[in-house]
């Protein structure tokens, strides 16, 4: 996606990393500084509600944020950079004549505030002159004041810089002295304090942290050169995902390790070096119809573009047109209550409640109460993800609890919510999956990804490839990518492992609307498999 | 306050650098006013405006470097934000690829700021997106769309005497129109950094045709075909292939222009600089002076930047670095121009040079071919080669005899721009696009994979 919200992660300089943030840089220390008092906030954000009322307003909700975000980079035997940044303001969002308006603004005086509140109800004035039909909000009871809280253990940013950079040291070590020959390993280490209220009676204060770990290394031969991610997740924890437990642990013989809720990044990195080698000697996939079993930190990104995108309701309607696309899953195929987007085995749930993910939050950005939903229900389409202003349009009373927005300054609109497949309800495990597959191919890893803009057609690559022969693992190949129609992709889904094997993977940095916003999103699935889908070869001379 | 002129922020920058005690310090003053209108199902969804204005500073104590930024501009804010980058530099381990600063530099001059785009109003806007809606209306279609428009301005001073300023103002207009029943989609896109250039109802004409034009497209079957890509069908492929032309991951063995080991003498060159790697009519360069797509006259360390040949008569002639890379090396720093920071950072420029046919004369000059609106979700395949992949998208039609015979069903393509470069037909006339200039290309044995029943 297109994401403007840059900061160089090199300083001032040109060249280097480019993150989607945006804030001030601040010291390491300052990110511990203790939140704003939860009663000022209050008092704050009765101001705005206040002022907005005042001015016309029918509704209006208020979001004051501090948000903190500390990335960490090293490359080989150095570090790159550390970068800590703070960003704090107030973003007013309010219906006037029936027409949303938006302001937002760092300045945080009660006389700003005020003055912000009303810039949002100029804009919604103005803006009605376009309107055809006032903007229609399900209802949501007031819930007080309450608060939420990611569970973590350690909180990340507390975790001391040189312990940080010794980890991503190490890990660059580990890859490098087993057949890497470059390495960049990152940690992005998020937390939103957010505090939202609106003229519905809430008074709602979250506390929300995100840890990501990733690296990419580079192993050079003598005809090119090969490429593997950490097989890492981003996850809704603190620093305690990096433990690295043996009980997380998920061997899968002959090929990876999969990692549930920590992960040994030492380890895997000492076997992305071991593999890159082994990818510089692999053979090239012959191209044919193969039966895919597909490893959860590979699985998640197919169900995020195949199945997350396309059940956006705006989209569906057409609000993301101009740039992501629209949805071939139209409200007249969900209306027939008889649309087979999978196999009957195929389960896909929407939430916001999943613990360690990413999507987790105690109440979405306008104030609804997080849940669980059906999307996809024993292969059938059943629902969408809406929020307040939607769910009208498919006939439904309650916001699904999925708005979000990536900071108090941008407006908060429709986002996609945790969407999961669920778990066999026999607990078999992935080598149970791999036994009866005659000639496959099992992948882990997320690699290239394309999907179309109304998200049929697709094709995805991985990070790494196995052949399989008569339900055993035999040896890695390369140059694999699978190309597939999203329903007949679902719909030859045969088998999945259970509860045992489910794991959850995720999109730190997914990009959506004009401009465009970044969102966290986490994708829970067991190793799973699909029966005679197309395989090419993505190896090419030029 | 947020656009600053050159004197505001030369003594505001050498304030700052007064409070300074580092062995090296530099100042980048960014600022940027902007606004948005943003519609979908022919009426307006969103809108609004940002501005910023931030100052980092860059403090070296020997090779160690710490940054710290602010948005307040009083004496005590400028004396902490100094500070603080002090304290981090001095916290900071030391950076081998440390690079001194510059001095003085001479500048070019590109007419890049036009007061008639920093004076755009909502109500402006509102219009813009009115004048696109309405005809779309009146062709029973739905419109969605967004306008984007910005001025920014970037300083950079530092303690060793070099001072760069230049201001910038920018507008992008994309819009699709569909067809009600969704069997028909068409989009344009328009960015100058003049907006009196702008016409949202003109632009939306042709968005107009494409979808009425595209309705019941035809099944052709996936392989190798002559294609017509539009200026927006290609810019992403190009963009790519620049961005990964750096001199430092060549030299590493880790790019499409690496030699690879066995080709490489012992202490011979390890990339492929001077090796022709396109067809000959190839010229691909950056100039911040170009009338249509200007840029900054410096990179983002300041240093100056002039008419760069990047690919000539199809060779590589020469390969954007660092500062660092370039004296490890032993070769001339060839940077990229600077083109903003936070919200609104684009890609760097480059101009393709082209010939004199326009869009319409080349497909008139085309026996059999496809026509290509734009390509969507181009995702790389294998860096070794710059395979991509990706999906034709808003208008795809098959051309015979010279016309538009009947719109297509969309391809997926899996294509390496380096391919497509040594399979040039013709060249057209180039127009702006993204901020580069790149022209409508004929191109032999396209090679599309697959077909796709998305509209």
């Amino acid at each position: 996606m297109e994401r403007r919200d840059f900061i160089k992660c090199t300083g001032v300089g040109m060249g280097g990393l480019m993150l989607p943030i945006s804030g001030m840089a601040v010291s390491a220390e300052q990110l511990l500084d203790a939140p704003m008092d939860v009663a000022y906030k209050k008092k704050l954000a009765d101001i705005a509600l206040n002022a907005a009322k005042a001015k016309g307003a029918s509704y209006a909700d208020v979001r004051i944020g501090r948000y903190l975000n500390q990335f960490v980079t090293t490359q080989e035997k150095r570090v790159d950079n550390i970068v800590n940044t703070e960003s704090a303001g107030i973003g007013v969002r309010v219906i006037a004549n029936g027409t949303w308006g938006f302001a937002s603004s760092s300045n945080m005086t009660p006389d700003s505030i005020a003055k912000t509140a009303e810039k949002a109800v100029a804009v919604a004035m103005a803006n009605s002159k376009f309107q055809t039909v006032p903007v229609q909000l399900a209802p949501v009871k007031g819930v007080g004041e309450v608060s939420w809280k990611t569970p973590v253990k350690k909180n990340a940013l507390a975790v001391p810089i040189k312990d940080k950079v010794d980890l991503l040291l190490s890990v660059n070590d580990a890859a490098m002295s087993n057949g890497a020959n470059y390495i960049t390993s990152i940690l992005f280490l998020v937390n939103e304090q957010k505090y939202f209220a609106s003229t519905d009676g809430s008074y709602i204060d979250q506390d929300v942290h995100r840890l990501w770990a990733p690296f990419f290394a580079t192993a050079i031969g003598k005809s090119g050169f090969k490429q593997r991610t950490g097989l890492g997740n981003p996850v809704g924890m603190g620093f305690e995902y990096l433990d690295g437990l043996e009980k997380d642990k998920i061997r899968i013989s002959g090929a990876n390790v999969g990692y549930k809720n920590s992960y040994d990044m030492l380890e895997d990195a000492t076997a992305a070096g071991k593999q890159l080698q082994a990818k510089l000697k692999a053979k090239s996939v012959e191209p044919g119809k193969y039966d895919l079993v597909l490893d959860p930190a590979h699985l998640m990104l197919t169900i995020h573009e195949s199945v997350g995108h396309p059940l956006e309701l705006d989209r569906v309607l057409g609000y993301e047109a101009n740039f992501a696309g629209t949805s071939f899953a139209t409200l007249d195929k969900w209306k027939s209550g008889k649309f087979n987007y999978g196999s009957k085995i195929v389960n896909l749930v929407a939430d916001k409640t999943q613990p360690h993910s990413l999507g987790n939050v105690g109440y979405d950005d306008e104030g609804v109460k997080t849940k669980e939903w059906d999307l996809v229900k024993d292969g059938t389409l059943v629902n969408y993800q809406a929020i307040r202003d939607q769910v009208h349009m498919i006939d439904q009373k309650e916001s699904h609890g999925c708005c979000y927005s990536q900071s108090w300054r941008d407006v908060q609109f429709q986002r996609m919510p945790n969407v999961s497949l669920k778990p066999n309800d026999e607990d078999i495990s992935a080598e149970d999956v791999i036994k009866d597959v005659e000639n496959g191919i099992y992948i882990a890893g997320r690699g290239s990804f394309s999907i179309d803009q109304q998200r049929y057609n697709f094709q995805f690559g991985g990070q790494l490839f196995y052949e399989i022969k008569n339900g055993k693992i035999t040896e890695q190949i390369e140059d694999v990518a699978y190309q597939s129609n999203t329903q007949q992709f679902w719909n030859s889904c045969t088998q999945m492992a259970g509860k045992s094997d489910y794991r959850i993977g995720g999109s730190f940095f997914d990009g959506k609307g004009q401009p465009s916003q970044v969102s966290a999103v986490s994708h829970g699935c067991p190793t799973t498999r699909f029966n005679n889908i197309n395989v090419i070869n993505t190896a090419r001379k030029v | 306050m947020t656009i600053l002129t050159e004197q505001h922020a030369k003594t505001l920058l050498k304030k700052v650098l007064s409070f300074s005690k580092a062995d090296g310090c530099e100042c980048n003053l960014d600022g940027q006013v902007g606004g948005n209108i943003r519609t979908a199902r022919n009426t307006v969804s969103t809108s609004g405006e940002q501005s910023d204005l931030t100052l980092a500073v860059q403090s070296t104590f020997g090779k160690r470097t710490g940054v710290a930024t602010i948005n307040e501009f009083d004496d005590e804010s400028l004396k902490k934000v100094v500070k603080r980058s002090e304290e981090l530099a001095k916290l900071a381990p030391e950076n081998p690829e440390s690079m001194p600063l510059f001095g003085e530099q001479k500048y070019l001059k590109p007419n890049n700021h036009f007061d008639s785009t920093s004076n755009i109003t909502p109500d402006d806007r509102a219009q813009a997106a009115e004048d696109s809606i309405k005809p779309s209306k009146e062709n029973k279609l739905i419109s969605s769309g967004f306008l984007q428009d910005v001025t920014t301005f970037v300083a950079i001073m530092n303690n060793k005497g070099l001072f760069a300023y230049n201001k910038a103002s920018n507008v992008d207009f994309t819009v699709t129109i569909r067809t009600e029943d969704g069997t028909g989609s068409g989009w344009v896109s328009r960015d100058y950094s003049d907006v009196k250039k702008l016409n949202t109802k003109k632009a939306s004409q042709v968005a107009i045709q494409k979808s009425l034009g595209s309705v019941d497209a035809k099944e052709m079957e996936p392989g190798k075909y002559t294609v017509i890509l539009e200026p927006a069908a290609s810019v992403q492929l190009l963009s790519n292939m620049f961005g990964n032309m750096g001199q430092r991951p060549a030299d590493e063995g880790r790019s499409f222009l690496s030699k690879k080991q066995e080709e490489g003498k012992e202490g011979g060159p390890t990339n492929k600089l001077g090796e022709k790697l396109f067809d000959e009519r190839v010229h691909i360069y950056s100039d911040p002076l170009h009338a249509e797509a200007p840029t900054a006259p410096f990179s983002g360390d300041g240093h100056r930047v002039s008419k760069t040949d990047w690919i000539k008569d199809g060779k590589i002639v020469n390969m954007p670095n660092s500062a660092y890379w370039a004296k490890k090396t032993g070769v001339d720093y060839q940077p990229t121009a600077y083109t903003g920071s936070g919200l609104f950072a684009g890609a760097a420029q480059f101009v393709m040079a082209g010939g004199d046919e326009s869009l319409e004369e080349m497909i008139k000059n085309t026996r059999r071919g496809v026509l290509v609106t734009r390509l969507w979700y181009i995702r790389p395949l294998d860096p070794q080669t710059l395979l991509y992949t990706g999906l034709t998208r808003d208008g795809t039609f098959y051309i015979e005899n010279g016309k538009i015979k009947y719109p297509i069903k969309n391809f997926r393509f899996n294509e390496s721009p380096i391919v497509m470069l040594n399979n040039i037909e013709a060249l057209g006339k180039p127009v702006r696009i993204n901020g580069s200039m790149v022209p409508p290309m004929k191109i032999r044995d396209f090679t599309f994979s697959s077909l796709s029943d998305a509209v």
